[in-house]
């Protein structure tokens, strides 16, 4: 592979290998890198990426290879090695400390003194100063617990820039935001990019490739599998490359009658700590055999009043009804029992024990399934045999099911949480941005799993920040703003309408239709 | 009523800040531990160690000394359970109760082998902190007694309450221990060495817990007695959750504390049993701990 412009590569890495017990993550990898680039990194869950980008950012020594920053070597010991030559990382998960400011976050390890002590006037400007110059909108003295994603998302840009980061990594960045967050996003990549950084995000949407990206490096079980200009390319050339086959086409969502109610919300209201109405007199029911979305800004109460069906939090007026019981007052046991499942939001704090192994975690919910016990005790060829078929129907890519979940890549431990709740084979399915850091191909069979739940008769409330992905499943679509549904869409009217997503996004910004 | 009065009097003040004092060193110590996000359980070991060091330096080397040894040993023990929880990774709770049972018998130990007594250790040699009278201030009324007349540990307590609060929130270091306690991998990307601050915090907190057991053991009285930090530094752990581990919420706590301690001792020699008397601090960390407990409940809204 040649650098892919006349400019010498801000940045080269040749020949890295990073093995992991059982797992070669990176395979020789060469990968190089103009200024003022932008570069997506593609590939399947468990190709690689955020193994390659944990060693350019010094946190893995690599086994074998180099790393060139503008010609010149480097040797990174820890991060602080990588952010002292100029490179910066916004994690897969973000590394914040909700408690303190914007601006003792950014300059948390690095503060302006004075008279020895922590002078806050001049990091508050200071990071105004670099928000301002980058286009970065963002409140140095806000705690960064209030701020909505995409503003925390900033937080961790102006970290790297007050570090005078030259290369920026971001992993999966827009895996948690509303498309209006993503286009800030966009336009703050594009003009770090014009002034001089280098660029290299992570991410599972070929679309964000081709409005975003120059080149596209596409990584194959640790490997590089093409590095191709975006230009000369396109999205199905790009999937072809990563999972080696076309896509199915389209969903085959056939409509289909409604039975009768299965999960109903009765007037619900839920308040945040401050006591503020959080979830405002919402009420609405999924019936037999529907798709219901939840669509909207993160923030606006949809994640709240999830958290309150699955029992993870007490409403304080309403009712929930599972199955036309009751269960306002219920335990989570007792609404699961009733044949409720959830996938969570949060995977790696609710959704998983991180420290257990796959096996464990696969079988958390299912401890009533008379093939994981013999007389009254866990059967270990029991437990083996149902994950390992879990594994296999999910396609979960692990050396083995007694691994720890926490050695998974991101879109892994996604599925590992997918495979369990859909397992349950539930009456009512919450699933909650059930595809947040999948690949193309495992989101694709996340998708044909949650139509399957609504084809056989039982219901599904999906919540995603994906309006194509609530377009293309939901039967039903609710958009909530400031605690209330203010619009509710049939998917019938909405099929073919080249405005649908501008509708959704519309209604959830609190406009008129 | 002329019995109420007697009972609320300045000596009553007087004593407050004497028994505050060690439980106030201690739960600083432990403070720092819990914003590096480690719960230190070992200041009773801590606080008993430098007690017993306080009396065996001052017996040798004179009432500085005694004092020095009391920091040593503190920090000496800690930089023992930062080995273990910070370096070995150990479970901070199993590794504290261990170095709080090795301090009641190594303490036990040596004053056998040192001084060859059992139970308690008095000597002429051993210097007390004595005392230090503050000429304008002692004049006033309520405040005078309240402040005035105390072992200059006493003061330099107070002082800490207010060197941790600026250290705390309005030094660099003091934000990288917050941020370290509270979201360790997001510091260690930021290049700070999170195992080190743990560890610094860690020593700190036992050479505060060893001014505790100097106050202890050579503030109003000059002697060691087995066992004599007596449940006091498990009461600074109380005194830290209860302050929310913020040094003006955890000096309130020890003052609380301090004063239900000297009224304690103030009820005894009345008509009302001293095993009641006495169970009078323990009472009122009962009762904080409920609070603890009903506060935590309230902040997740979980179901039960
Ligand atoms: N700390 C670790 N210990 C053991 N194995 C690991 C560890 N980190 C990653 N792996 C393994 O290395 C491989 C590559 O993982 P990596 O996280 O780089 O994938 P990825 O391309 O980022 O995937 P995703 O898109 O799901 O985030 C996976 O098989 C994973 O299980
Ligand atoms: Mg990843």
């Amino acid at each position: 592979m040649v650098a892919t412009s006349s400019e010498a590569p801000a940045l080269e890495l040749r020949g890295i290998v990073k093995r992991f017990p059982g797992v070669l993550a990176n395979d020789h990898i060469d990968l190089a890198v103009a200024p003022g680039e932008i570069r997506a990194l593609l590939g399947e869950n468990g190709a690689g990426k955020t193994t390659l980008m944990r060693v350019l950012y010094g946190l893995y020594p690599p086994d074998d290879g180099e790393i060139l920053l503008d010609g010149k070597a480097q040797r990174f010991r820890s991060p602080t090695d990588a952010i002292h030559a100029g490179i910066g990382m916004v994690h897969q998960h973000f590394m914040l400390f909700p408690s303190l400011t914007v601006a003792e976050n950014v300059v948390y390890g690095r503060e302006p003194q004075r008279w020895g002590l922590l002078d806050r006037t001049a990091a508050a400007r200071q990071v105004a100063e670099l928000a301002e110059r980058y286009g970065l909108q963002v409140d140095p003295a806000a705690r960064v617990a209030d701020l909505p994603v995409g503003s925390r998302q900033r937080v961790e840009i102006l970290k790297t820039l007050y570090r005078d980061a030259r290369v920026l990594i971001l992993d999966e960045p827009t895996a948690v935001l509303t498309p209006q967050e993503r286009q800030g996003l966009f336009q703050i990549l594009r003009e770090l990019a014009s002034q001089g950084k280098t660029v290299i995000f992570i991410t599972h949407k070929l679309q964000e490739v081709m409005d975003l990206a120059d080149h596209a490096t596409v990584l194959r079980g640790g490997m590089v599998e093409a590095t191709v200009a975006v230009a000369d390319s396109s999205p199905e050339a790009l999937c072809r490359h990563m999972v080696g086959r076309d896509l199915l086409p389209q969903l085959a969502k056939v409509p289909q009658a409604t039975g009768e109610s299965l999960l109903a919300v009765n007037n619900l209201v839920v308040l945040d700590n401050t006591g503020r109405r959080i979830v405002d007199q919402v009420s609405f029911e999924v019936r037999a055999g529907e798709i219901v979305g939840l669509a909207g800004v993160a923030g606006n109460g949809q994640s709240e009043l999830v958290a309150a069906i699955a029992g993870l939090r007490s409403p304080a007026a309403g009712r929930i009804l599972l199955n036309q019981d009751d269960v306002t007052a219920t335990s989570i046991a007792a609404r699961r029992q009733a044949g409720l499942a959830y996938i969570p939001e949060d995977r790696n704090r609710v959704g998983l024990a991180l420290a257990a192994s796959v096996a464990d975690n696969l079988i958390l919910t299912g401890r009533h399934n008379p093939t994981l016990t013999q007389r009254g005790v866990l059967s270990q060829a029991g437990i083996e045999r149902y994950t390992t078929d879990l594994v296999e129907r999910f396609d979960i890519k692990i050396a083995s099911v007694r691994e720890a979940v926490d050695h998974l890549s991101g879109g892994n431990r996604q599925k590992v949480v997918t495979a369990r709740e859909l397992a349950q084979e539930p009456l009512v399915l919450i699933a909650e941005q059930p595809t947040q850091g999948v690949d193309v191909g495992a989101a694709e069979s996340i998708h044909h799993n949650l139509l399957a739940v609504r084809d056989q008769g039982r219901a599904v409330l999906l919540s995603s920040a994906e309006s194509s992905e609530i377009l293309a499943l939901c039967d039903r679509i609710l958009v909530m703003f400031e605690g209330r549904i203010v619009g509710e869409l049939l998917a019938e009217e909405l099929a073919n309408d080249p405005a649908a997503e501008a509708t959704i996004g519309l209604l959830a910004a609190g406009g008129e239709v | 009523m002329n019995e109420l009065a007697n009972l609320f009097d300045a000596a009553l003040l007087s004593s407050t800040m004497r028994f505050a004092t060690p439980l106030l060193l201690a739960a600083l110590g432990g403070l720092i531990c819990e914003r590096a996000g480690i719960f230190n359980i070992a200041l009773e070991g801590l606080m008993l160690t430098g007690a017993f060091a306080a009396v065996a330096g001052s017996y040798y080397a004179g009432v500085l000394g005694g004092v020095g040894a009391a920091v040593v040993a503190g920090a000496a023990l800690a930089a023992l359970y930062a080995g273990f929880v910070v370096g070995l990774r150990s479970d901070e709770i199993v590794v504290g109760i261990a170095l709080n049972l090795l301090a009641s018998g190594l303490t036990v130990f040596l004053l056998r082998a040192l001084f060859g007594v059992k139970g308690a250790f008095q000597d002429p040699r051993i210097e007390g902190l004595g005392s230090v009278r503050l000429p304008l201030i002692e004049a006033i009324p309520i405040v005078g007694p309240l402040l005035s007349g105390h072992s200059w540990l006493v003061y330099a307590a107070l002082m800490l309450v207010a060197i941790v609060w600026v250290v705390l929130f309005h030094h660099p270091l003091g934000l990288r221990l917050r941020g370290v306690g509270e979201q360790p991998d997001a510091a260690a990307t930021l290049g700070v060495n999170t195992r080190r601050v743990q560890a610094a915090a860690l020593i700190v907190s036992g050479m505060l817990c060893g001014l505790a057991g100097a106050q202890l053991s050579l503030g109003s009285v000059t002697l060691f007695v087995e066992g004599m930090s007596a449940g006091r530094g498990w009461i600074a752990v109380v005194a830290v959750l209860l302050g929310r581990a913020h040094p003006v919420g955890v000096a309130v706590a020890c003052l609380v504390f301090g004063f239900t301690d000297s009224l304690g001792f103030r009820l005894q020699g009345r008509d009302i049993p001293s095993q009641l008397t006495e169970m009078l601090p323990y009472v009122v960390t009962l009762i904080g701990l409920a609070i603890i407990n009903s506060r935590r409940a309230q902040q997740k809204g979980l179901q039960p």
